[in-house]
């Protein structure tokens, strides 16, 4: 088991630079997730630290060793693929010993990794079987199987659930997380989907266009993200977004409804309102036009617009709420549940 | 089918078995004429249906020395010249088109497409166009009268290279990856996970160039003077033009029934691969 | 064209090409350059001195008769032995497509004189038509019609004609099967449901939705007719009567080993030669374009 330093991480193809001087420190035993839409180099990243990249500037290590030249077997890693990317001719049995078996392990050694992993992982019953002949969860489980095996210093995750459906996503989710808990072996997982970032990180790296947004964990990042991107991303349904002036501490939105905060900043500023961080309140500053009600059962969500404006808001009330549409509905916030950003840049204004 | 029509099936079956016979008229006349005596073949109009002597005829084509009269290695020892020949230039094609495919996909290295381009253009120099100065070549090299000199000059091969080139486009990029995280060198590689990975290929194409290579007949032709490297495709012309002074149609029609076997045993069973084999080799 | 991922290695490509650059090298690009080297040469009745001449054996070509004659024969031959084998092929095919229990049986049927050696296909027809013994000499002699292909340089061309496509047939056969299988069920029960009759749809429908595979074949078969051929001719007629089944591909061996006239087989080689890249051209822009239709 090792930490991960990431020391200025460039990659770039010819001209075009597609991730720009990352940097992070991975402690050991720690479960990372590198998340971001697609197209933001965050598997780029994680296939540099598998070796499987070459790198164009800057230096990863792994433990104390720098392995930057290093070929990805030298790197003792093992990598979990989208595609599971499991031979299709050999048993599962074969595929999980492949590794061992290229290294030279003992027979007996072999045998008895192999079948401690398809213990932890309940696949015994299909050591024999090939790949073709199991399921997705499966498959998902061989694939982890196989990494568990070389019992590597490093497990690396490329986005392993996204070919899975919904339900056995949870449930895979869940596994994986009590996996690493219980083998404590440092693992990088790439993945679109914020909800299975924040559910499985210890910490989370947020991509964008190849730069870093924020690193911390969960609960960091969703109470003080970082940036408009992060605040964005993170959370379910999405912030509410608006565009609004601030002076002396009194926030002023583009309908004319002033909204008081717990700051003295004066300045543009774009303002982020959570969903469910709103309570309804007939004394309430913000005045929603109701369109739309969604049901969600334990709670429902009001999509409408921002009194005299066309602001689209959306509010999350507990429990069933219903009314006309075209309702007036008022709502208070509590001053420290704001998120003020720069208007220009989109960075997080601290009070 | 569409729509129910009695006399359009009855019609249909019948083109079909009609279409049958033709294709299998000549196959029908020739094993009637193994099948008789020399002397009954001599006789116009010749039989339509089998004679009695057709193992009479088998062991004395099988075990003899072709027609009386003709001196030529007997007919088992053609089949088994032939049998070297296609089993050499279909193992010899399959192997060397399997590592230049395995080196042009999977590796990076400069002049890559100079070769490429050179293995793509044997595709417009069949053996047709050079005979003779590749014949000159063989002589010099002294590779005439030999199992080498008849298939090596044929093994070279771009199909079948770009076959393989294909099937190795298709295998994802994944299984590459996970075998270097899992340790495996370049020969490792192309040995545990891509030749198995492309058996069914191997097999459909291993059918395709033995056939290929069995029928060859211009190139032994062309290279053989000793009789004892005759292989069983070219002894027919060799007994057709012996025919015009003594006619064993007897003979001659069971060597081409012994020439013709092994070539469509092969297709006949193993058609799933052969159908597979032409129609990937061929676009 | 080549992985994304691959591996470095200084010495091994190297290796893993060299049999078969080697072979491409020793057995066909030097002998081909040597056929172009000679295509320029005259050599005199003995071999013993040898000319540079340009162009002199094309010049001469061109205004050879017989290779003129060749080549137009060769052109007629390709062309009926494709019509021949493919109209036959594309009929049987389309009712094999029709049937929907026994079509492998069928197929098996059909498609095993692929698998028979051209000389070895010339053998069994010229037997069939040998003149005084032949089966069909003997029913045409009924119709008082007289059948000697060593004489009649007709007869003998329709003989070699028979016997290349009845070879050809079975590829034919198979590729049109494969292409009309590969039509959506769909679009017949559409042409059903419009009120098409079998035949209607069969030319409305089918034989346009398998032309790309026409034109595949139309191009094979021409290779096929110019090159492989070779045995026939030389099993049935050995170019005769009079030359009249002389194509380019025997007079090329027939000059150069049996005449030994190796200036004049060498330019016939070039001009095969672009043939071929020609076919191969096509063949591939076709394949380029097969996709769209």
């Amino acid at each position: 088991m090792a930490s991960i330093v990431l020391k200025d991480l460039v990659k770039d193809y010819g001209k075009v630079e597609v991730l720009h001087h990352v940097a992070g420190q991975f402690e050991d035993g720690e479960f990372i997730v590198i998340v971001g839409p697609s197209g933001c180099g965050k598997s780029t990243l994680l296939r540099m630290i598998a070796g499987l990249e070459t790198v164009s500037g800057g230096e990863i290590y792994i433990g104390d060793k720098m392995v930057n030249k290093l070929e990805p077997a030298d790197r003792d890693i093992a990598m979990v693929f989208q595609n599971y990317a499991l031979y299709p001719h050999m048993s599962v049995r074969q595929n999980m010993a492949y590794g061992l078996k290229l290294r030279k392990l003992p027979k007996e050694e072999i045998n008895k990794r192999v079948e401690e992993a398809a213990e932890i992982l309940e696949i015994k019953d299909y050591l024999d079987r090939k790949p073709r002949q199991l399921s997705g969860g499966q498959r998902q489980r061989v694939a982890m199987g196989r990494a568990i095996v070389r019992d590597p210093q490093v497990f690396l995750f490329d986005e392993p659930l996204s070919n899975l459906d919904a339900k056995l996503r949870v449930q895979m989710r869940l596994e994986i997380r009590k996996l690493q808990r219980r083998l404590g072996v440092t693992s990088i997982y790439v993945t679109h989907d914020q909800v299975e970032a924040m559910t499985l990180g210890d910490r989370l790296m947020v991509l964008n266009g190849g730069y870093v947004e924020q690193f911390g964990t969960p609960i960091e990042l969703y109470d003080r993200p970082a940036s408009v991107f992060v605040a964005g991303f993170i959370g379910s349904p999405a912030m509410n977004f608006m565009k609004a002036k601030i002076n002396s501490g009194k926030i002023k939105l583009p309908n004319g409804t002033i909204l008081n905060s717990n700051t003295q900043l004066s300045a543009d500023i774009t303002l982020g309102i959570r969903p469910e961080h709103v309570v309804a309140d007939a004394k309430g500053a913000l005045e929603l036009e109701v369109e739309m009600f969604e049901q969600l059962g334990a709670n429902t969500l009001v999509h409408g617009k921002l009194k005299d404006s066309d602001e689209p808001f959306v509010a999350s009330m507990p429990g069933h709420v219903s009314e006309e549409p075209g309702t007036l509905m008022k709502f208070s916030i509590a001053p420290e549940a704001l998120h003020m950003f720069d208007a220009k840049t989109g960075k997080r204004l601290e009070p | 089918m569409v729509e129910n029509r009695p006399i359009l099936n009855v019609v249909t079956h019948l083109v079909l078995i009609l279409g049958v016979a033709i294709v299998a008229l000549p196959i029908w006349i020739t094993f009637v004429a193994a099948t008789h005596e020399e002397t009954r073949m001599l006789q116009a109009p010749l039989p339509l249906l089998p004679g009695g002597y057709f193992f009479e005829n088998f062991t004395k084509t099988f075990f003899g020395s072709g027609l009386s009269g003709s001196e030529s290695a007997p007919v088992w020892r053609m089949l088994l010249n032939s049998m070297f020949m296609a089993l050499m230039i279909a193992i010899g094609k399959i192997a060397i088109s399997l590592i230049s495919a395995f080196a042009i996909v999977y590796f990076k290295f400069p002049f890559r497409m100079g070769f490429f381009w050179m293995i793509f253009i044997t595709l417009m120099l069949p053996v047709e166009v050079r005979i003779l100065p590749t014949f000159e070549v063989v002589a010099d090299l002294g590779l005439l009268n030999s199992y080498w000199g008849l298939s090596i000059p044929l093994i070279a091969s771009a199909t079948a290279t770009f076959m393989f080139r294909q099937v190795f486009l298709t295998i994802p990029d994944e299984m590459l990856e996970s075998a270097r995280i899992d340790g495996a060198k370049p020969l490792q590689f192309f040995w545990d996970i891509l030749i198995p990975l492309s058996r069914t290929n191997i097999a459909a194409l291993f059918v395709i160039l033995f056939i290929y290579g069995w029928n060859q007949y211009l190139w032994p032709l062309l290279i053989t003077t000793d009789t004892d490297m005759t292989t069983i495709v070219m002894s027919i012309k060799q007994m057709l033009e012996a025919a015009e002074q003594s006619p064993q149609w007897n003979i001659i029609m069971m060597t081409a029934l012994l020439a013709m076997l092994p070539p469509v045993f092969v297709v006949v069973a193993m058609q799933k691969l052969f159908v597979k084999g032409l129609t990937e080799t061929d676009k | 064209m080549l992985k994304r991922v691959h591996f470095n290695s200084s010495l091994l490509p190297y290796l893993l090409v060299a049999p078969q650059i080697i072979i491409t090298l020793v057995f066909f690009i030097w002998p081909a350059s040597q056929a172009v080297y000679q295509s320029f040469l005259i050599e005199d009745a003995f071999g013993l001195s040898t000319e540079f001449v340009w162009f002199e054996n094309f010049e001469y070509l061109m205004g050879d008769e017989i290779y003129l004659d060749s080549f137009v024969r060769t052109l007629f031959f390709s062309a009926a032995v494709a019509f021949i084998s493919m109209s036959f092929a594309l009929i049987l095919a389309g009712f094999a497509d029709r049937v929907v229990r026994g079509a492998t049986a069928y197929r098996t049927l059909l498609i095993w004189p692929y698998a028979v050696a051209p000389v070895l296909a010339g053998a069994l027809w010229v037997f069939m038509f040998n003149p005084t013994l032949g089966i069909f000499p003997y029913f045409l002699g009924f119709f008082g019609y007289d059948w000697n292909h060593y004489l009649n340089g007709n007869q003998a061309m329709l003989l070699v004609i028979l016997a290349a496509a009845w070879k050809q047939v079975a590829y034919n056969f198979l590729f049109y099967l494969a292409a009309m299988q590969a039509i959506p069920k769909s679009i017949i029960e559409a042409g059903a449901i419009d009120g098409a009759r079998p035949i209607r749809r069969f030319w409305t429908l089918i034989f346009p939705l398998v032309s790309p595979t026409t034109f595949f074949l139309l191009v094979i078969n021409a290779v096929y007719a110019f090159f492989d051929t070779f045995g026939i001719i030389h099993a049935v007629t050995q170019g005769g009567p009079a030359n009249s089944t002389t194509i380019l591909v025997y007079k090329v061996f027939n000059d150069g080993f049996v005449g030994l006239d190796l200036g004049g087989s060498a330019a016939q080689s070039v001009i095969l030669m672009l043939l071929v890249i020609v076919m191969t051209f096509i063949q591939f822009r076709y394949v380029e374009n097969k996709v769209e239709y």
